[in-house]
């Protein structure tokens, strides 16, 4: 196979036994009147030069045994029926990627100051080569992976993906959606104009209403009676040290589950029947004849 | 118990020494500002003959300090009215931000109301709520009078029979079981006798 080729040989998926035909072809016939023909210097420098990348591959596979687990996860086995909706998952990571690349190169311009803040994102979208371009692509991508999760969450529930034995891993999901949209929120305060310092007032006031522990919640996220400089401090650090830790970890643990217990089938497609019909116990079968007694 | 068992659980017990050492300064650090209790603060907003017993006049002044104009609050403030039981010689200020969620209430004069422009909460002229998702009335802030200017202080909640309270965030209920609800936070300041 062509593919086959451009995977490196430690990631191939392995042939089948009795699939190969010997390793350099046939013997020749008569070594003294056909001679195997030595290769050049140049062809065999070139074909180590071409071997390079499988070797160093191969060099950290001996002391990593990393291929074994790449081959058990990448060529898993996927029901039947798994169609595009199964996508979704893996939209919303990649949406997650996304901001955690253009959030780390926003964060070489941003000015996380009451002061400063607004300026320093004025700068980034008018002075900045591309500024407005990777700014946008944070500010966007954020709703793209809040729908993102809502519809992998949705696809989920109306599959009943999340039943015996992958409980836990929609219990991670939610904690992973709470995450999201905390991201969602102290990320919406950092550019400090209007909108988004009247927003975090409503936002932060919301988890105020909470009875007993609202109050102090609400102070918590302010670090203080009124939205202040510590605030924004605050937020900063909540957005890009401490939710995304959380949430790297949590996709870790996400996606072991996933590759460990496998994806369901959709729900239209029902369980194939054994083809060889199993008797109900021996004495039933023997009573019943050769066709187990089953109708 | 065995001397691996002991070993272990001495063990353990040191890890988690360890780590108590380094994780509680840590919240320690992150929770401390809701038991600070900040300086009060007081601004003089203008003369007494400023204001007025039958309309407000608007006031902007400093709540929080070192963040510039995003650290500002508006108020509106008038005499206190013999007809509606307040001392006249004191002078009443009413917090913009809405007792709904914070936002930043109008004072209409033609109505005579408070009007908030996010969700439609509406106030009387004493700050009363008469419609929409608001949950109680409006704040105060404590006033008073020195060398011939009014002074605003320290703000503070009100009941529905605007009795002071202590200061509440936007959304939380005052009066009755609510205080034991919405607990007062250390960080606010006693709101004034009377």
């Amino acid at each position: 196979m062509k593919l086959d080729s451009l995977i490196p040989a430690p990631l191939r998926k392995p042939a089948k036994p009795g699939q190969g035909n010997g390793a350099k072809g046939p013997a020749p016939a008569d070594l003294k009147t056909a001679p195997p023909q030595r290769p050049s210097d140049a062809q065999r420098l070139g074909g180590r030069a071409k071997d390079a990348p499988a070797d160093v591959l191969a060099w950290v596979d001996q002391r990593t045994a990393a291929s074994g687990f790449l081959t058990g996860m990448l060529f898993r086995k996927v029901p039947k029926g798994t169609n595009w909706f199964y996508t979704l998952g893996s939209a919303t990571l990649f949406a997650f990627i996304v901001q955690a690349v253009t959030g780390v190169f926003l964060a070489m311009f941003y000015t996380p100051s009451t002061t400063q803040a607004y300026a320093s994102i004025s700068h980034i979208n008018n002075d900045v080569f591309l500024g407005q371009f990777v700014h946008g692509m944070h500010k966007w991508g954020s709703s793209v992976m809040v729908i993102l999760v809502f519809l992998h969450m949705g696809r989920t529930f109306f599959f009943g993906a999340y039943k015996y034995p992958r409980e836990l891993n929609w219990v991670i999901g939610v904690v992973l959606l709470i995450l999201t949209m905390t991201m969602a929120f102290t990320g919406y305060l950092l550019p400090f104009d209007q909108r988004s310092f009247w927003a975090s007032v409503v936002g932060i006031n919301i988890n105020g209403t909470g009875p007993i522990l609202g109050p102090y919640l609400s102070d918590f996220l302010r670090a203080g009676p009124e939205l202040g400089a510590t605030t924004l401090a605050r937020f900063y650090s909540i957005h890009m040290l401490l939710v995304p830790g959380a949430i790297i970890a949590l996709i870790g643990a996400h996606l072991y589950l996933v590759v460990k217990l496998g994806t369901t089938a959709p729900p239209w497609l029902h369980a194939e029947k054994p083809k060889v019909a199993v008797p109900a116990s021996p004495l039933e079968a023997g009573a019943n004849g050769e066709d187990g007694g089953r109708p | 118990m065995t001397r691996r068992r002991a070993f272990t659980i001495a063990v353990q017990g040191l890890g988690g020494v360890a780590g108590a050492a380094i994780v509680l300064p840590a919240v320690g650090f992150a929770v401390a500002p809701i038991f600070h209790r900040g300086k009060e603060r007081w601004e003089a907003v203008g003369a007494l003959d400023d204001f007025v017993v039958d309309t407000y006049r608007q006031v902007v002044f400093t709540e929080t300090e070192g963040i510039g104009d995003a650290g500002k609050t508006t108020a509106y403030v008038r005499k206190g009215a013999k007809q509606l039981g307040e001392n006249p010689k004191e002078f009443i200020a009413v917090s913009n931000r809405c007792a709904h969620l914070g936002c930043p209430v109008r004072f209409v004069e033609a109505a005579g109301n408070f009007i908030c422009p996010c969700h439609g909460g509406v106030y009387d002229f004493e700050g009363k709520r008469i419609g929409g998702p608001p949950v109680r009335p409006l704040d105060h802030f404590q006033t008073r009078t020195r060398n011939g200017q009014v002074e605003v202080g320290p703000r503070y909640s009100v009941t529905n029979q605007l009795e002071p309270v202590r200061a509440r965030d936007p959304g939380q209920f005052t009066g009755g079981v609510w205080e034991y609800l919405y607990p007062p936070r250390p960080d606010t300041f006693p709101p004034p006798s009377g």
